[in-house]
């Protein structure tokens, strides 16, 4: 039931993840942040399966930072994501895969551009100027489809993703109350109030 | 639902006169709703040797990381670049490998063999997804289309086109048979290889 949207504009990514921690037909929480800061520059919202989400999620950031610790620079969008869908990709063929969909979202200092990959837990993996997962999606592609605009700015940006949850609450019989919206730019990740 | 179906994509590989061409769609969905329209299953693996890898998404990562990582060895290894009919048995070998959890993808080889005599000669192969290899002397078809694209190649190839001409043959095959498939579409690549160059075309297709 969880939502996730993240979309690019001109040198940034939105990421918003509703903030429900639901256990069948009850909400066990309201506040809860689903969206992972992984590195300086670097976001990843994650849903799914309860249990395995935040096992997948602290497994990546831990592994990302490890590396940030073993060298002098953090990984680019591009190769955390490689590394990222590897990771999934290796599970889904395991035992007992992780049942966890992302959304990578990452600003490259070094060529001053947003990233942003959508993820499955198959570990399929596309680079894409917006996207969404959960029933939310169906909701908000199309939106984007019709509203997203790459040059946008960041209060530009902003608009378009209020109207994406407005559009999933006003249509989606189970939208979520509450979203989180974290931004990374050149200044780094930092969180926003709608 | 089937998990060859799950993402979509559509490949075709065609046989010309002194060249060939390999062409695929540009969708990633998943079921019915579109994520990309800017994914591309055809990856270069020599200047002379493309493939194609139509099926499950994840898989199509996958595997063009292990075909670039088993290429770069071979080349290490042998200091020559690999031949079509070679790749097509590594492509083959690889997925046979995995015999009983297979890689759910079916893969299009296309490229410019060098015979004995020093000149070129067109090559393209396809394999099913545990590498049964299939070598045709006209064109290969795979992906959630391919049914439909057997039928208009069928009627739109002729042998020893030129590469413009084969270009728009392939070019229409490929169109014509995605617009019947929900699950192949939303744009295409066609590339055309010939001896002294390659070249590529991005199509814009219906978007619906």
């Amino acid at each position: 039931m969880d939502v996730s949207f993240a979309i690019t504009g001109k040198g940034y990514v939105i990421i918003a993840a509703d903030t429900t921690a639901a256990r069948s037909i009850i909400k066990m929480k309201s506040d809860e942040d689903k969206i992972k800061v992984l590195s300086p520059h670097l976001l990843m919202a994650y849903s799914g399966e309860p249990g395995d989400t935040v096992q997948f999620a602290e497994f990546i950031e831990r592994n990302i930072r490890l590396y940030h610790i073993r060298n002098p620079h953090p990984l680019r969008p591009q190769s955390a994501a490689s590394w990222i869908r590897r990771s999934l990709a290796d599970s889904i063929r395991s035992r007992r895969p992780y049942a966890v969909n992302l959304l990578v979202g990452g600003y490259d200092p070094a060529e001053h551009a947003p990233h942003l990959y959508w993820m499955d837990y198959l570990g399929t993996m596309a680079e894409v100027p917006f996207a969404a997962h959960g029933y939310g999606a169906y909701f908000a592609l199309s939106l984007l489809d019709r509203y997203h605009d790459p040059e946008a700015n960041l209060e530009e940006g902003i608009a378009t993703l209020k109207k994406c949850i407005d559009e999933v609450a006003q249509r989606l019989v189970v939208a979520p109350g509450k979203y989180k919206v974290k931004v990374v730019d050149k200044d780094g990740v930092r969180e926003i109030e709608l | 639902m089937s998990i060859m179906q799950m993402n979509g994509g559509s490949v075709i590989a065609m046989v010309g006169k002194d060249c060939v061409a390999i062409a695929s769609d540009l969708r990633l969905g998943n079921q019915s709703l579109g994520i990309s329209s800017k994914f591309e299953k055809i990856f270069p693996m020599t200047d002379r040797v493309y493939v194609g890898l139509p099926g499950l998404a994840t898989d199509v990562t996958t595997l063009h990381q292990q075909f670039r990582y088993r290429l770069n060895m071979y080349t290490i290894k042998e200091e020559r670049e690999i031949e079509p009919e070679t790749f097509a048995h590594l492509v083959s070998s690889t997925l046979y490998e995995k015999r009983f959890g297979p890689y759910f993808i079916e893969p299009v080889i296309a490229g410019l063999q060098k015979t004995p005599s020093g000149d070129l000669k067109p090559y393209i192969a396809a394999t099913d997804l545990i590498g049964c290899l299939n070598f045709a002397k006209d064109f290969v078809v795979a992906g959630t289309a391919s049914d439909k694209l057997f039928g208009v190649a069928e009627g739109l190839w002729e042998p020893d086109l030129e590469p413009e001409d084969l270009f728009e043959t392939i070019a229409q095959t490929l169109l014509n048979a995605v617009d019947r498939d929900a699950y192949s579409g939303w744009g295409a690549v066609v590339y055309v290889l010939t001896k002294d160059k390659v070249i590529k075309r991005e199509l814009k297709g219906r978007m619906d």
